[in-house]
Order: structure tokens, then sequence, then C-alpha cells
């Protein structure tokens, strides 16, 4: 009797169930574990207890006024909008262009953008760094938002090129017809129905500059351009470590993530074209 | 409202390919007219040359007696549905029918007023507000058209508007579109590769084979007097039998297989030149209808053939026979899986409802003598004055 219908809860016990269980709590525990002890009194962390007990605001207040938290956080806002904007302006006209205009060489375009992206930062850190010196322009936003947007670029306008791929030719030429401007038709056809894209490519790029560790740290050492993942690395002195702290700032440097997911989740609306073309 | 005149137009793509070749057709003002054939013999090519979405390798294009070559889409005041109807999704149906409206920045009163007027035509008033995912492939079709009327263009250009509907709808919309041209009268160009949607729809019809022009008249004449083999087996379903045939000395009779058939003098006085092909080969062609079933007594010209298949319809039945004649299949006017489905020497003939005829049958058919084609074996040219 095998194959018998499995009844209650018994029909929700089977290997992909279960796998996704076990993924879910693989990630989460350790996010649980962060939120839990930010919320700890500083002598109970590194305890085993599960549950905050006492709970305690102290870790937040120690990072927003003991250390500059606030500064950072400013900083990493500023940057990564900036560059997450640049980057969504740039990408969706290049994505365009590579992906619909005529013109010569888009291939090699292509792959030379897919080289770059998979580019280690390492590599260029040095010279990169020589060439924020000369200019000028170590320890200031334009320091960080300009290799941002050039790194992060090719892959955004990847992603975006393929969405426009996937938009049909007709449409645009419809707009041509009836007399709309490219720019027009980008903006009004072509744009709306690439909105899950935008969001895709918007959320890596945010999400990468937001965890950029390497060329904040070199570029902008000085405590007023400090972005957040070298503000909470440099927290405490020679001798401790306030771990408390760190999960705090930690657990607020989530939050705007968290944030952006669920604002522009509405944006990812399966099937978005639908009804526009045979279905 | 505009004529369109097409003066040796030719396209030949970047790879070499030469998709449309020395293309010369007049559209009078007002016209309906459908360029039809087989899928990649270049008529869609021709009629994004006309709209404007593809440059023209060379030769005229007139739109309403001025040249058009270079002019943009816009300039050429054209509107075009397309296959896929390109609604956009995003838009409602308002939106989408007043987009090119919009663009010309038209008053918002007025805007409304043309979008409610179009949504009159075709029945969309209640679906104004609706987005193009919440409409049926006929509403969809709908406001595709509606997207063109609004603008009161001079030239209407189709590119296969129906082909994505079911085939009850497609009926239904075929006659929708036509009452629609007529309403409006602005000449349209209608792409298909549906010769019963070009029968039914055209005032007139352009053949086209691999990008070159084979025929441009009535559906009438078409069907009547196809200038050579390609369009008599294009046109007309069940399409026409057409045979490999051997006139006798003196043109008076012709050798079908084993069996002969005699031509009477009238044949003759109205093919002349069918006098010059004594004792040569030519391809004869019979449509389904001039084929009727006949008592074995009646006299005139007479051809005897095995009942292999039956379809009865109702009001008629079509018979697929085989005789011991080679049959000739034009190239690219049937599809590949359709000519290798037909068997050697088979025919279609069209017999009324009430005949008793079974497979396996000999059937004996009366020729319709008269409405015989006669086509020259090598050139597949009609064979008259």
């Amino acid at each position: 009797m095998r194959n018998r219908k499995r009844v209650g809860w018994h029909r929700y016990v089977n290997g992909v169930n279960i796998a996704v269980v076990v993924t879910a709590l693989f990630i989460l525990i350790p996010l649980y574990w962060l939120i839990a002890s930010s919320f700890k009194a500083p002598n109970s962390i590194g305890t085993a207890s599960l549950n905050p007990n006492p709970l305690s605001g102290g870790n937040y207040s120690d990072a927003f006024v003991g250390y500059d938290f606030g500064i950072y956080f400013r900083n990493s806002v500023i940057v990564c909008i900036t560059a997450t904007a640049l980057v969504l302006i740039l990408g969706t006209l290049a994505g365009y262009a590579l992906g619909r205009l005529p013109m010569r060489g888009k291939f090699p375009t292509l792959v030379i953008l897919l080289m770059i992206s998979v580019f280690p930062e390492v590599a260029v850190i040095a010279p990169l760094y020589l060439l924020m010196r000369n200019l000028h322009l170590l320890d200031s936003y334009p320091a960080l938002i300009i290799p941002y947007t050039a790194f992060f670029l090719p892959f955004a306008i990847w992603i975006l090129r393929n969405y426009f791929l996937g938009i049909p030719k007709e449409m645009e030429e419809t707009g041509r017809i009836d007399g709309a401007s490219p720019l027009r038709t980008v903006w009004t056809i072509v744009l709306p129905q690439a909105l899950p894209g935008l969001f895709t490519a918007g959320i890596f790029t945010f999400t990468a500059c937001w965890t950029e560790f390497l060329m904040a740290l070199t570029f902008n050492p000085s405590n007023n351009y400090r972005t957040i993942p070298v503000g909470i690395a440099e927290f405490g002195g020679n001798f401790n470590v306030p771990y408390g702290t760190i999960f705090a700032a930690s657990v607020v440097a989530v939050v705007p993530i968290g944030v952006l997911v669920f604002i522009f989740r509405k944006f990812v609306i399966s099937g978005l074209t639908s009804g526009a073309v045979k279905g | 409202m505009a004529p369109v005149s097409l003066e040796k137009i030719n396209k030949v793509y970047e790879n070499g390919f030469h998709a449309v070749k020395d293309l010369s057709v007049n559209i009078a003002d007002g016209e309906f007219m459908v360029l039809v054939g087989p899928s990649g013999c270049g008529k869609t090519t021709a009629l994004r040359m006309v709209a404007g979405l593809e440059d023209i390798t060379s030769g005229t294009l007139l739109i309403g007696g001025k040249e058009a070559n270079d002019e943009t889409p816009k300039q050429r005041d054209i509107a075009m549905v397309f296959q896929n109807y390109a609604l956009y999704p995003h838009m409602t149906v308002a939106d989408n029918i007043g987009f090119a409206l919009k663009l010309r920045k038209l008053p918002k009163d007025q805007l409304r007023a043309k979008v409610n007027e179009a949504a009159e035509i075709l029945g969309l008033t209640d679906w104004l507000d609706r987005k193009p995912g919440q409409l049926s492939g006929g509403q969809r079709q709908r406001v595709a058209m509606g997207r063109a009327i609004v603008r009161e263009p001079s030239v209407f250009l189709m590119d296969e508007p129906l082909s994505n509907l079911d085939a009850k709808l497609r009926v239904q919309m075929r006659a929708e579109v036509q009452r629609i041209q007529r309403r409006i009268g602005v000449s349209t160009i209608y792409v298909t590769h549906d010769q019963v949607e070009a029968m039914t729809m055209g005032d007139r019809v352009t053949v086209l084979r691999e990008g070159v022009l084979q025929q441009v008249d009535t559906p009438q004449v078409l069907y009547d007097n196809p200038d050579n083999i390609f369009v008599a087996a294009f046109i007309g379903s069940p399409s026409m039998n057409l045979y490999d045939a051997t006139l006798g000395a003196d043109a008076r009779s012709l050798k079908l297989g084993s069996q002969e058939v005699d031509l009477p003098e009238s044949v003759l006085l109205a093919r002349p030149a069918l006098r010059g092909y004594s004792g040569k080969k030519v391809v004869a062609g019979l449509r389904p209808e001039h084929l009727p079933a006949e008592a074995d007594n009646a006299t005139g010209p007479k051809l005897v053939g095995d009942v292999e298949l039956i379809e009865a319809l109702g009001s008629e039945q079509v018979v697929h026979f085989t005789i011991d004649a080679n049959r000739v299949l034009a190239e690219g006017a049937v599809d590949k899986d359709e000519a290798a489905a037909v068997k050697h020497g088979e025919g279609v003939a069209r017999i009324g409802a009430k005949i008793p005829v079974k497979v396996g049958d000999k059937i004996t058919f009366a020729v319709s003598i008269e409405d015989m084609k006669f086509f020259d074996e090598a050139t597949g040219l009609a064979i008259r004055g």
C-alpha cells in the first residue's frame, strides 16, 4: 500500500519540503542569533542562551553614541544610492543600445563587459589608489561612487539587456510608427515592462555597494567618510572586541536591504508582459 | 487616404539575401490589397518597407504620389497592425488606443472623444479601463485595430493580424476587418499566408513567391485565370489538380496517364496557342468542382479514378482519387508535409452529397473540359492566347 494517499500532516513530509526547511534554518539561525545577541547585555554575549535575557538596548546606543555609527550609516546611504542611481541610468541606456540598436562590435563589447564584471577587485586596488590620489579624490564620496559605478555597471548592463531582448520588438516598432522618439520609446514603452529587470539590477548594485569593504577601506580611511563595513570592522581597540556593539550595528546595516526588498517586491510581478502578445 | 505605389522595389539584406525582387504594385485610394504567398516569400518584408521599418535597397515607394523612400515611419502617416498585436501591457485599453494621439499632443477632451469613437466602432466601450492581459484574443485584436484607426492614417498596414485567433473567431474578424476598412475607406495593405483570407478579403490580391511577383488581380480572376502553375496551385482549396499530360498530334486530344480525353474545337478557339503544343507535353489543371461524378452512360469527356478517401461535408463530398498520371506539385505552393502526403496520381473532386460512392470504388467523372487549364511544362506559364 505504498501508493496510498497520505493524510494530515504526513502529506507534507517529503524530500523537497525537508530540504526547504533545512535550507531555511541554515540561513535563519545565524540571522536569529545575530539579532538575539544584539539585544543581550554585554556580559551575556557569547553565552549559550538563545533568548536575550535580560533584554537590553545598550548595544544600540553604544553603536550610535559611543562610536560614530550614525556617520557611517549616512555615508553608506549617500554612496550606495548615488552609485545605484548612476548604474541604473547608464545601465538602461547601454543595455538598450546593446540589446536593440544597430551598432558594430556589440558582441566584443558584451564579452569585455562580462570580463570586467568578474575582475578581481584586489588586482586593481593599487593603481586605482594612485589614480584617486592624483585626482585628489581620496576621502571623498566620489572616491567610492566612481569605482562602484564602474565595477557594478557591467553586470547591470547584462541584466537589463537581457530584459530588453525579451520585450517584443513590435512594441517599439509600433512606437516608432506612432511617432515616438527613441528616448520616449524607452521611457514610456520599454522601461515599464523592464521594471523587474531594473529592480533586480538595482538591488544587486545596492547590496554590492552596501557590503563593499576593500575599496572603502583603501580610498576613504578618514572617520568622516567611512562606510558601514569599514566602520564596523574598526569598532573597538587593540585589546577588546565589542561584540555586542558589532552585532547591533550589523542588524541596523541589514535593515535597509530588507526594507528595499519589501518595498520593491511588488514590482517583480511575474508575467508583467502577459496579454501584450499572444500568450 | 492615399494611393500607394511600389515601383521596382528591391530588398537585399546585409547577408546578401535578396528578399524582394523588382516588386511593382499599385494600390488605389481606398483599395483593400492583400499580399499573399507561402512563408518566406517576402510579403512581410515588402510591408515593412512600406511602413518604413525596413530600408528599401532600390526602387521607388510613392505614398499619396509623394516619394517616401527616405521618410520616417511617422512622416509616412501609416498605421500598422502586427501579428502579435504589440499592445502595451502596462497601459489600459484607452491609453493604448490613444497613445499616438497623446504623442501628437492632442487636447485631452478631443483625445477622449476620438478614443471613445474608435471604441464604439469596435465594441470596446466597456473594456476601456482594462489592461490587455484581461482581454480575450479577439478583444486584443480589436484594440490593435482601434489603435490604428484612431489615428486616421492615410494607409493601413496589417501583418497577418488574424493568424493568432482560433478558426471560428478568425472568420468573424475577417468580416469585421473588412467592414471597418470599408467604413473608413483607407487604402489597406494586408499580408497573409492564408489564401482563403486573401480570396475573401481582398479587392485585389498580389501573389508573391520567393520575392517575385506572380500575379496581381481580383480574387476571381486569380482563381479562374491563373498566370502560372504556382498561382493555380496556391489559390483555391482544395487546390487544383495538376497532372503531366501529352497533347495529341492535332491538339484535339489529351493523354492523362493511360486515359485519353477529347478536346473540342471550342477549347482550342479559346486558347489558340495550344495548337503549338501538338504532340508535346503540357501540364493540365482541373479544379475539384470541375470533376462532377456522372452516370456511366452520359456523353462527353470522362476520367475514371479509384476512390481513396471520402470527406463528407454535408453539402457535398470531397473525393480523393488516384489515376495513373503523374501529379505535378508546384514547388512552394503546397507546404512540404502536405506535398509528402500526396500520393502519386492523387486528385481531389467535389461531388454532390447524395451520390453513392465508397472507398475502393471506381468512379467516373465528367470532365468540365472548357474549364481545364493548360500550362507550359518547362516555364510553368499558362497557355492561353
